[in-house]
């Protein structure tokens, strides 16, 4: 490790006493957990080093000079009287430039570069770091030498990829004035500049580090106040996330999940996204990997790739770093948020990491809670969804960034009372609950518009650039979802009594929930235009349907019979005007002219055989 | 130099433990000599101090504390292959069973493998052709996809993963091609099915077959599929082969593995399955794929057998959250005596959209299967309804749909076990059959494809 790096991460853990440690010894191995004794020293969450292989293990329970320690690969061929090295810091993630673009494993490490290293599998005992060394970054200073700064200031840029400028901050627990910075292509551990503080000289790099299970500090936290933009149309008209909100989505196998958290890393508006990949499977991970280089940013027209950090830790890499991979995903986002930057996590399946800390607790013999979880569960699930939020971050410019959450969740039997779905049902604010009912009948994204829910849908109008149409919008949804309400219960005395026994009113109330659900809601992923939708087509889509709804009814009250209603052509064009580009919402709003000039038609036919 | 201990201290279920034990490696395998002179083989679970737990794969009956000689080999279960396994029938644990020689390896390879880097993950997207329309049409299977089969107890599952290995191919290609089949815990009857059939039509030349049979110890079933994967890719990744894996039936599998999780008193998940069922499941499965730059790969069928039929049992359930789909048997089509009966609306390939289009099948097995699939849906809902409303009572559209979906049912789902169709036969047997409807009905067609396949099917 290069001693500077060093020296501020000993500056990083000051205000702990670097005990003395020892090196211990393996007494018993079962599965991925080790118990070694003879560990004076050592402390909860430390990373040692395990056997004659050398594999990584965190310390996860402590008892007398006994250590329980998770390993984070295969343990096979290791046993009692081997050699435990504690590396006396805990597991952290390197933070700096090479970060973007980059694809990694649940403790952060390259994946390109160990198939480079260690061939098509995957290996034990691999030390590649987490960011490139030779790689030389553009540094440009913007603060001068001899000024005073403290945590967390801005000191220069280096442009990362033509999307991210990457902000290089004074790491945390350095403060005094600052001396030598000057641009020049620096590598991740080349001195960049130095900081004489009442506690010496800390010399500084492009590169910091920081411990995965312990949250970046920032300024002070703030409520969310604006939606985050997804482009898919059930989630920003109906159950729209903030930034710097959570949410979940729950779902049973093949409704989605994956679809969803993909479309959502892909079209989010946000400036950077953080996709991780938590024991899930390979191909689709391989599919991430293939096909994000090739897609466009609808924002920047740049590669999607050139924001992105990926964490793949697929379902058969060791458990234990599955366990690590959401630590290591959230802690590279707090990151980027310190930066000022608004940022969009993307975890799945959180119940992938719920299993990975139950087959840890089980092998710690402590006792269960509900189906086998640990006790503490639910704590560890709210305090990682926690760590999202809207902030102002610490030091000068002052700036302010959001990590928004977005978790899915794998119950089994798609069985919501489930422990991972209730545990983080209590913390999240958004809901987006999967239906197999719906997926079987081919209606995705397969959102549950009756069961799901969003408490950020205040901030929906603000979003509009127009205020008006915002607040117009916001109205037509809630008119949208009482429609929707309102076919549940007409579809149960339908079931009964049948279709022609119910009001002309009603009829066109059902056919207008069916276009909204047919028409707006329904949303092909894989369709070039279809798959994002901004707020302004939305908006003029749900108009166009509502439009459609109103005349009916206007007609139906003058007489007209809801069959001859229902076979006007205008309704065709209702259901293409998802496939009109997105910038050509105008033909959209022309639609509404055809709805009422073929309306008129039918009510002048009316007219003439009245007369 | 191998160590020799004979002090067993305690033997419960398939479980046994040693003590005094030196430098005991967890995972490593043992030779267990009983007093009658007979061997055993197990695999270290535990390791605590010199105390060491052993899972015995061919069970513990008849081994005892005092005159059980156990021997630590130091190393991991391996397996010798070379491509001499081809044409050969083994144990669940990889030794010869037909009585042939033992295999000359060309290299011994750990049987649990090592997780494939998804970096070097090569997307499967090469169309497979397996003459069965219900796949082929609907539900396309692609190269290095693991598609498992949910079935029943009394389904024919055996006969289409006979079919399966019979007549899976890629389309205009001649390229070298295995099956490997594993066998958890069927009956002989099962087994024998597929070896003869696969010797009737001489494939079983280019196939290995690992066994385990009802009757042969439970915990061997934990090595079966692991030894077959060994083997699936040797052949694939070292002889550049195209491998079929099938491992029949994995519910076996999930119980010798809870029977394990029971005896070391582990806390219980759904079921009483262990709560690392999940990554254990994953490690097999994802054993499936393809690898870039390399010509062969691994395409995996499980069978499951689902207790009553349901797919919220523990079994199918993590399965599914693992593989790429799922096709699902059903019930009322194998009383219709359709067969195969695959049950459409449910089952799901994933990785459909991949290797399908103009250059794979046809530019329009996209929508047709769309179409199909829906108006299948709607024709379904229309059989129910007449069952309970009776048929008269049906709207005429209504009536149209269910004509369409017994017709559906009764041409391109049924086709027997033994027609290997063309997939443009299927595509084509899909116009066919949608040339009932009027063509502004069939929505999910693009207008263009409609005009230029169409006209050839309508009278």
């Amino acid at each position: 490790m290069d001693s500077a790096v060093g020296r501020s991460f000993i500056n990083l853990n000051k205000g702990f006493a670097m005990a003395e440690t020892k090196n211990g010894r393996i007494i018993k191995v079962a599965g991925p957990v080790v118990v070694a004794e003879g560990m004076i020293g050592a402390r909860m969450y430390d990373v040692v080093r395990v056997g004659k292989e050398n594999l990584i293990g965190e310390i996860v329970e402590l008892n007398g000079d006994r250590a329980s320690i998770q390993v984070y690969e295969d343990t096979v061929g290791i046993g009692p009287g081997e050699d435990v090295v504690n590396t006396g810091a805990p597991l952290s993630v390197e933070l700096g430039p090479g970060l973007i673009s980059s694809i990694y494993d649940g403790i952060q490490r390259p994946l390109d570069q160990l198939v480079a290293a260690q061939g098509n599998t995957i290996h034990r005992g691999s030390a590649i770091p987490g960011l490139q060394r030779k790689t030389k970054w553009h540094f440009v200073p913007s603060v001068q030498n001899g000024s005073r700064v403290k945590p967390g200031d801005i000191l220069g840029t280096v442009q990362e990829s033509t999307l991210v400028k990457h902000r290089i901050m004074v790491p945390v627990g350095v403060e005094g004035t600052i001396d030598g910075l000057r641009e020049s292509d620096y590598t991740v551990t080349d001195p960049i500049a130095a900081i004489n503080g009442t506690s010496g000289k800390t010399e500084l790099t492009l590169m910091q580090k920081w411990p995965v299970r312990r949250p970046r500090p920032n300024q002070s936290r703030m409520n969310p106040n604006q939606v985050l933009v997804t482009g898919q149309r059930v989630i920003d008209a109906f159950f729209p996330i903030a930034r710097g909100g959570t949410a979940c989505v729950p779902g049973p196998f093949g409704t989605g999940k994956t679809v969803v958290q993909h479309q959502l890393a892909k079209w989010v508006d946000a400036d950077i996204v953080v996709y991780v990949g938590c024991g899930e499977r390979g191909n689709e991970m391989t599919d991430v990997l293939m096909e994000f280089p090739e897609l466009i940013d609808p924002h920047s027209g740049e590669p999607l790739m050139k924001r992105v950090v990926l964490i793949a830790n697929t379902s058969d890499m060791p458990v234990a770093a599955r366990e690590a991979s959401v630590y290591t995903g959230i802690t590279i986002a707090e990151y980027f948020r310190d930066m000022g930057y608004s940022v969009a996590l993307m975890a799945d399946s959180t119940s992938r990491w719920a299993e990975a800390m139950r087959e840890i607790s089980t092998r710690l013999e402590e006792m269960p809670a509900e189906e086998g979880y640990p006790a503490y569960l639910g704590a560890r699930i709210a305090s990682f969804y926690e760590r999202a939020g809207r902030v102002m971050c610490s030091g000068t410019p002052q700036r302010e960034g959001a990590l928004s959450v977005i978790g899915a969740v794998s119950p089994p039997g798609g069985d919501l009372s489930d422990s991972v779905v209730q545990a983080t049902l209590h913390v999240v604010k958004v809901f987006w609950s999967l239906q197999g009912r719906l997926a079987q009948q081919r209606h995705f994204p397969a959102i549950d518009w009756l069961t799901s829910y969003s408490f950020y849908k205040q901030y929906l109008a603000d979003a509009f650039k127009d205020k008006h149409a915002g607040k117009e919008f916001a109205e037509m949804m809630q008119q949208a979802m009482s429609l929707l309400e309102q076919e549940s219960q007409l579809v149960e005395i339908v079931r009964l009594v049948g279709a022609e026994s119910i009001s002309a009113q009603d009829r066109m109330t059902l056919e207008t929930a069916k276009s909204i659900r047919e028409d707006f809601l329904h949303q092909n992923a894989f369709h070039k235009v279809d798959t994002f939708t901004p707020l302004e087509k939305q908006y003029a889509m749900i108009r166009l349907i509502l439009h459609f709804h109103q005349q009916g009814l206007d007609a139906i009250d003058k007489g007209v019979d809801t069959a001859e209603l229902f076979k006007l052509s205008v309704r065709e064009d209702i259901a293409r005007a998802k496939y009109i580009e997105n910038d050509k919402v105008d033909q959209i709003t022309a639609i509404e002219a055809r709805v009422d000039e073929q309306i008129k038609g039918l009510l002048a036919v009316q007219d003439k055989s009245a007369a | 130099m191998l160590k020799e201990y004979r002090t067993v201290c305690e033997i419960s279920g398939p479980l046994m433990m040693v003590e005094g034990v030196e430098g005991a490696k967890y995972g490593h395998i043992v030779d267990i000599e009983l007093p009658d002179g007979t061997t055993r083989h197990g695999q270290i679970l535990q390791v605590e101090q010199d105390k060491v737990l052993v899972q015995v794969f061919e069970g513990t009956e008849s081994i005892n504390v005092s005159g059980t000689t156990v021997r630590f080999l130091g190393k991991p279960m391996e397996l010798a292959v070379s491509r001499d396994i081809l044409g050969r029938v083994f144990s669940g644990t990889g030794v010869p069973k037909d009585g042939g020689p033992a295999i000359l390896p060309k290299m011994k390879l750990n049987i649990n493998g090592n997780p494939i880097n998804p970096y070097a993950r090569d997307y499967p997207n090469e169309f497979i052709q397996t003459g069965i329309s219900t796949i082929d049409g609907l539900n396309p299977l692609v190269r290095g996809q693991k598609l498992p089969i949910f079935s029943g107890a009394g389904l024919p599952h055996d006969e289409i993963t006979a079919q399966l290995a019979r007549q899976a191919t890629v389309r205009g290609k001649g390229e070298a091609f295995a099956v490997v089949f594993a066998a958890m815990g069927i009956t002989f009857e099962a087994a024998q099915f597929f070896i003869n059939d696969l010797t009737n039509t001489g494939a079983i030349e280019r196939a290995a077959l690992f066994i385990n049979l009802a009757n042969d110890p439970a915990i061997e079933r934990i090595a079966t599929p692991r030894v077959a994967l060994t083997a699936a890719e040797y052949l694939a990744f070292e002889e550049d082969m195209h491998v079929l894996v099938i491992l029949n039936d994995m519910t076996n599998y999930c119980e010798a593995l809870r029977e394990i999780s029971a005896a070391r008193k582990e806390v219980p998940g759904r079921r009483g399955y262990p709560g690392y069922l999940y990554t254990d499941l994953a490690t097999i499965y994802e054993r499936a794929g393809r690898i870039k730059g390399q010509k062969g790969s691994i395409t995996m069928v499980p069978v499951l057998t689902m207790p009553e039929d349901d797919k919220t049992h523990p079994v199918p359930d993590l399965t599914g959250y693992i593989t790429e789909g799922q096709i699902i048997l059903s019930r009322p089509l194998h009383r219709k005596a359709i067969s195969p009966p695959v049950d459409v609306l449910p089952s799901l390939s994933r990785l459909k959209d991949k290797g399908i289009g103009p250059d794979k099948t046809r530019e329009d097995h996209a929508a047709l299967y769309n179409q199909l699939y829906t108006a299948y849906a709607r024709g379904k809902e229309a059989q129910e309804l007449a069952t309970i409303l009776g048929e008269a009572a049906l709207s005429a559209e209504d009536q149209k749909y269910m004509k369409f979906a017994n017709a559906f049912e009764s041409r391109y789902i049924s086709q027997g076990y033994y027609e290997n169709r063309d997939v443009l036969a299927t595509l084509d047997l899909g116009w066919e059959l949608l040339s009932m409807f009027d063509d502004v009905e069939l929505k999910r067609i693009d207008k263009k494809l409609i005009e230029k396949y169409m006209p050839a099917f309508r009278k």
